[in-house]
């Protein structure tokens, strides 16, 4: 897995939010759009895509896209 | 492997009751996101609430139920009641049942304290009751229904409270499961106050803000629904295929896989990862919200009541959640009786 495949996945997640405004560093929680139904879409993709079952702590102890991306490295 | 199969078994019928009060889902007391969404998502547009406990919505499911049987009353030998909202700290709630349904005095009764998974696993604890010359008839009693807060903060959820009959019947093909259980998920999903480890005290009401936006206080049900959502998708399509292939069973000669109704965005993921489709796999939750342990019978009386009266079908039903458990099993129905929804 890579970290720029990752962060697209991620941003695809998002209705309103323009993919340019997410990147790697990006603090995602910061994000307008975020919220806690966008946050199961991106648990839903991480299984679907690594076969990894993130918790809620994972998303909540996680800054940006990197940090997140990591611990589902970790745990692939 | 935590595999379990019984023969000479057969469900004889199924029957639910509901209040008859429809709260509507127009708003949601959430500041993360708005009612459209939460329907959107959740699949929950109304559901049924009251002021009846799980056992006089069990209660009236089972008159109607062995009315419609035409069973003895005298003949039934076991009453199992599966709820997480019993009518007392103690007793067991399935003794005031056998008093209130006037049940035979030689019957065997307990409860079992599950939620979602809890349907199937009655099913199991009953089938194994069940002997050619011991007990032969037994009602398995599901369901949840309690206030949970005057503001009812919990759009999500409906009461029902719901009735199973189960019989011996020699030669019958029985029921086959699967059954798995993490407590490491034990706070998943929790009522923290009032039982024996955090007694009830003035605290025990304090509001707090809970992940999903909505302030709740410790004797509601408190979730945590991103690990609840993970374990969902993941565990379901697991235990699924395990069964199918430990039975060697093809998925596509199964006509309903019957769910725990948990919400629209959880069981549509499990529904498209086993690649299944609609119109295999009926959903309540749309007017009835998730109903705990009663929710995949209250699928079989509201969704697909004639062609189970009419018709020899195979099925599939998987409960999950609060423990965190879940199991599965595989059972046939053969013209079985499906009474009316009763409207409490």
């Amino acid at each position: 897995m890579n970290l720029q495949d990752f962060v697209e996945k991620f941003a695809e997640q998002f209705d309103e939010t323009d993919a340019n405004e997410i990147q790697a560093n990006t603090v995602f929680k910061d994000l307008d759009e975020w919220s806690s139904l966008i946050a199961l879409s991106v648990i839903a993709m991480v299984d679907e895509e690594y076969e990894v079952a993130l918790k809620g702590d994972d998303i909540r102890n996680a800054s940006t896209i990197e940090d997140l991306y990591n611990v589902v490295k970790a745990k692939h | 492997m935590a595999f379990l199969d019984f023969n000479n078994v057969r469900i004889a019928g199924f029957a639910a009751g509901v209040p008859k009060y429809v709260a509507v889902n127009e708003s949601v007391a959430s500041k993360d996101y708005d009612a459209a969404d939460f329907i959107a998502t959740t699949g929950v547009r109304e559901r049924r609430i009251g002021n009846f406990t799980t056992s006089d919505l069990c209660f009236e499911a089972t008159e109607r139920l062995l009315s419609d049987l035409q069973w003895d009353k005298a003949e039934i030998g076991a009453l199992v009641f599966v709820s997480q909202t019993a009518d007392y700290i103690l007793p067991a709630t399935a003794c005031v049942l056998q008093n209130r349904l006037g049940l035979s005095k030689e019957c065997y009764a307990l409860d079992i304290a599950l939620g979602c998974s809890g349907w199937v696993y009655g099913l199991s604890v009953v089938a194994g009751l069940l002997s050619e010359t011991g007990i032969t008839k037994a009602l398995l009693l599901a369901g949840d229904a309690k206030k949970r807060a005057k503001s009812d903060p919990d759009p999500l959820f409906g009461h029902a409270g719901t009735v199973t009959a189960i019989e011996y019947n020699k030669g019958a093909s029985g029921f086959k499961f699967h059954v798995g259980t993490d407590g490491s998920g034990y706070d998943a999903i929790i009522t923290p106050d009032g039982g024996s480890r955090n007694q009830f005290t003035e605290d025990s009401l304090k509001l707090v803000q809970c992940e999903d936006g909505i302030m709740r206080h410790r004797l509601q049900t408190l979730m945590k629904g991103m690990d609840v959502f993970a374990f969902g998708i993941s565990v379901v399509p697991k235990t699924v295929k395990k069964l199918l292939e430990k039975h060697q069973v093809d998925i596509n000669s199964i006509d309903y896989f019957l769910f725990h109704q948990a919400n629209k965005m959880m069981n549509e993921k499990i529904r498209k990862k086993l690649k299944l489709p609609e119109e295999k796999v009926p959903y309540c939750m749309q007017s009835f919200g998730n109903t705990s342990s009663a929710s995949i019978p209250l699928t079989v009386v509201t969704q697909i009541p004639e062609i189970v009266r009419a018709s020899s079908l195979h099925h599939l039903a998987c409960g999950f959640g609060v423990g965190l458990s879940w199991a599965t099993v595989l059972f046939d129905t053969d013209k079985v009786v499906v009474s009316d929804l009763v409207e409490v």
